[in-house]
């Protein structure tokens, strides 16, 4: 008897259909798993032998053979467990098969039968449209995730559930469907900001241009209580943003049942200890690393030159193409990875440079080598690049500053500007980059970056042409020729 | 005895020496060394060699306790730049940002004056000083403490490209002298020689700028320091100078006043930001209340104008 079920692997983000082939066979009573099988995928066999039992079904007393195919695709996790159950299942007659092949399944099985979701439903729920499915029974916490992919979810608490389904038993049962209401609240907000006029000005130049944002200071300077700020000046996420975004958290399974669908730009904000593969992904069947969970939001590396040398620079590829292609020996993985990035950084090992009050006791060696780290191709990607200074006494006790949500409504109209009309620079900005160009040590990159970020200060300016004040501005925020090594 | 081959024993020896070697094996060194081929090889590679009884010899470095029996020299100006009225400006490596501002300043403003200023190349404070002095358009001298065809840290490659498009490179040290720890005070009495007045910038406790410091007074020149923070390390070394009696620098006047030379009129340019420097842009924007975008936009105008520098996040007047 032979009978097949329909599901879905991931390589990277992309879903692969995989049909789960059950035999079974005169002959001594066993239970074999082919097709390239990892770990975890292994173990399914007494998962499902458990669960079938807790559904209290048959377990077939013959030779039982599961193929996963194409059988030369790595299947990875833990999401092969009910579409394996069904199945064998549907080949010892338990479940009607010709019903079974109009379904997709995914979902892990408890050994009480309980159905657990999975991580990256929502691409498998993806997969299984585009191959022409109409619904997919997978755990019931995940049926509004897989429905967000257009297809008809068939959420099951229990195995028993899922072949009573299926033998025309019961109905599929309903489900919530997510809505926005239910969003998180919303990230930390800018008024929480007293003084730090500049940086709070950086920040508003980075989410109105999408620029990479340095700061540097010492210690204790709020560098990172500014960095974290910066999703909450963003716009929020489109809709088909929110799909993209949604995915890769799913797949990285970092979606709650509370919160299936991410609405806020993500913000990520990994330890410098990462490895390579925890930044840009990595792995056999490769995960997502840091730079695609922070895709369409915000990567902050705090401590950046305490990051390791290969992790800096495994991120000029997504910084520069905002993807990140991982090559396998069986497959390659193209992960999205368009993130802003901000860096905080000292301005010395010992912490103590840029604040008056300290006294840097490193050495010249420990001072150029720390600069070093920061090679100028890195810094070459940050267009704005601000010192925070130490903030006085009188600062804390000024008013609080400006919410995000006006800073916000400044930076959506300078982004409609930007996508709609292209601003021209008048020929007195022109000549003032050119005297700047001969005069400061501004690299070809350099002059481009200041052009970039001159463009931002005059849509959020609302002007209709950039003015030479505009260049100027962004000339105040070039990386400084002591962060160059000197 | 020719000063020429001496060079080149210490060279292919790793020793130094100030006068005709003791060593054994110099006399026939000096039997087949071929001074002629030796010159043209140095000619080859845009090199000279200007020997202590030469004309060209700076007769200030000649007068010191052990001028170095000769001198290499690469880079665009004829070696009568040596002696050529000369200023000194050494500090720390591991510099402050007011530190390097004021070198770079204060040499700025004496190239400007046609003051040669010298220093030696090293990270921080030298190399803002040889960075001001080519902003002027001035000229500037770089003293080495390893090879002459050296360009030592490396990282200062393109700097020392541009002091030898206008000034000089020398060294006593022939071509593939590595570097060596103890060749930096030896370089250091070479600077001090050249000079008639030192500035010492930025100075720890037992900073190599105090060698070159002692190395000054001893000869009886001038050595001026920069007076600094009585808390901070970076001060230590010149505020001591500054109890044994040397001058506090308090402006580039003071060193002009011992050449006889005045300050070169300047647009007296006053803003009212200007009057508040040294200070933070977040400072500036509450005493002006300026917005912050619109008062980068001044700062930067200010800045190209020459009248402020920024380091570190505070900007201060570039006098």
């Amino acid at each position: 008897m032979l009978a097949r079920a329909v599901t879905h692997a991931l390589v990277g983000l992309d879903p692969r259909r995989v049909e789960v082939e059950a035999h079974l066979q005169r002959g001594i009573p066993g239970f074999t798993i082919v097709g390239l099988a990892d770990r975890a995928c292994q173990e399914a066999k007494e998962r499902v032998r458990s669960g079938i039992a807790s559904a209290e079904r048959q377990w077939p007393r013959s030779r039982i053979t599961v193929n996963l195919a194409p059988a030369g695709l790595r299947k990875e996790g833990s999401g092969f467990d009910l579409p394996i159950a069904l199945a064998i299942l549907a080949a010892s007659g338990q479940v009607p098969a010709d019903r079974l092949a109009g379904h997709a399944a995914v979902g892990e099985l408890a050994l009480d039968g309980r159905i657990r979701p999975v991580g990256g439903t929502l691409a498998i729920a993806e997969g299984a449209r585009s191959s022409g499915l109409a619904s997919l029974i997978c755990a019931a916490e995940s049926a509004s995730e897989a429905a967000f992919a257009g297809i008809e979810p068939v959420p099951v608490r229990h195995l028993v559930e899922a072949i009573e389904y299926l033998r025309g038993e019961r109905q599929a049962a309903s489900y919530e469907a997510y809505s926005n209401d239910r969003a998180p609240p919303p990230a930390a907000d800018l008024a929480d900001v007293r003084g730090q006029e500049r940086a709070r000005r950086a920040l508003e130049l980075a989410a109105a241009g999408s620029h990479n944002l340095l700061l540097g200071g010492p210690p204790g300077t709020g560098k990172t209580m500014l960095a974290r700020r910066l999703p909450g000046i963003l716009p929020p996420l489109a809709e088909t943003e929110i799909l993209e975004v949604t995915r890769i958290h799913s797949v990285a399974g970092l979606l709650t049942p509370e919160h299936p669908l991410v609405t806020q730009r993500p913000f990520r904000a990994p330890h410098h200890s990462a490895s390579v593969a925890a930044i840009v992904g990595g792995g056999p069947g490769p995960r997502p690393g840091e730079a695609t969970l922070a895709h369409r939001g915000v990567l902050l590396l705090d401590e950046l030159p305490e990051f390791q040398r290969p992790a800096l620079e495994a991120l000029r590829q997504p910084l520069e193409d905002g993807v990140v292609s991982i090559a396998r020996a069986e497959a390659r993985a193209i992960f999205p990875a368009r993130f802003q990035l901000v860096g905080t950084m000292n301005l010395c090992p010992c912490g103590a440079r840029g604040d008056p009050a300290g006294d840097c006791v490193c050495s010249a060696q420990r001072l150029s080598a720390f600069r070093e780290k920061l090679s100028r191709a890195l810094l070459d990607r940050f267009d704005l690049v601000v010192t925070v200074p130490r903030a006085r006494a009188s600062e804390f006790a000024a008013a609080a500053g400006e919410p995000s949500e006006a800073v916000r409504s400044r930076v959506e109209q300078a982004r409609d500007t930007l996508r709609d009309r292209p601003l021209r620079r008048t020929s007195a900005a022109d000549e003032l980059l050119s005297r700047a160009v001969d005069r400061l040590p501004l690299s070809g990159r350099g002059r481009a970056r200041v052009a970039r970020v001159a463009h931002t200060a005059a849509a959020l300016a609302g002007a209709d042409e950039i003015l030479p004040e505009h260049v100027a501005e962004a000339l105040a925020y070039r990386a400084p020729a002591e962060l160059s090594s000197s | 005895m020719s000063e020429l081959a001496v060079a080149a024993f210490a060279a292919e020896t790793g020793g130094h020496h100030v006068g005709r070697p003791r060593d054994s094996r110099f006399g026939a060194f000096a039997r087949r060394f071929d001074a002629a081929a030796y010159g043209r090889a140095l000619h080859e590679r845009g090199l000279r060699f200007v020997g202590r009884s030469e004309e060209d010899f700076p007769s200030l470095l000649r007068a010191i306790h052990d001028p170095p029996v000769g001198l290499f020299v690469r880079g665009a100006a004829a070696p009568e730049l040596l002696a050529r009225p000369a200023v000194a400006i050494v500090g720390a490596r591991a510099c402050s940002s007011y530190g390097s501002s004021v070198a770079r300043t204060v040499a700025r403003e004496l190239a400007a004056a046609g003051l040669v200023v010298i220093s030696g190349l090293a990270r921080g404070i030298d190399g803002a000083a040889h960075r001001g002095a080519l902003e002027a358009g001035g000229l500037t001298l770089a003293v080495l403490g390893c090879g002459i065809d050296r360009d030592y840290p490396a990282s200062h490659r393109e700097l020392a490209r541009g002091i030898a498009e206008r000034g000089l490179i020398v060294s006593e040290y022939a071509p593939a002298v590595e570097p060596a720890p103890w060749r930096f005070p030896a370089r250091n009495r070479i600077i001090a020689g050249l000079a008639a007045a030192t500035v010492v910038v930025e100075a720890r406790e037992r900073s190599g700028a105090l060698i070159t410091a002692d190395f000054a007074l001893e000869e009886g020149r001038e050595v001026f320091t920069v007076p600094g923070e009585i808390t901070s390390s970076l001060s230590k070394g010149t505020n001591a100078l500054l109890r044994i009696g040397a001058t506090p620098l308090t402006s580039a006047a003071d060193v002009l006043e011992v050449f006889g030379l005045e300050e070169p009129a300047r647009a007296t340019e006053s803003s009212p930001i200007l009057e508040q420097l040294p200070a933070t842009a977040d400072e500036l924007a509450r005493v002006t209340g300026l917005a912050a975008g619109a008062l980068a936009a001044t700062l930067a105008e200010l800045e190209l104008a020459g009248l402020v520098v920024e380091g570190e996040g505070t900007y201060r007047a570039a006098r």
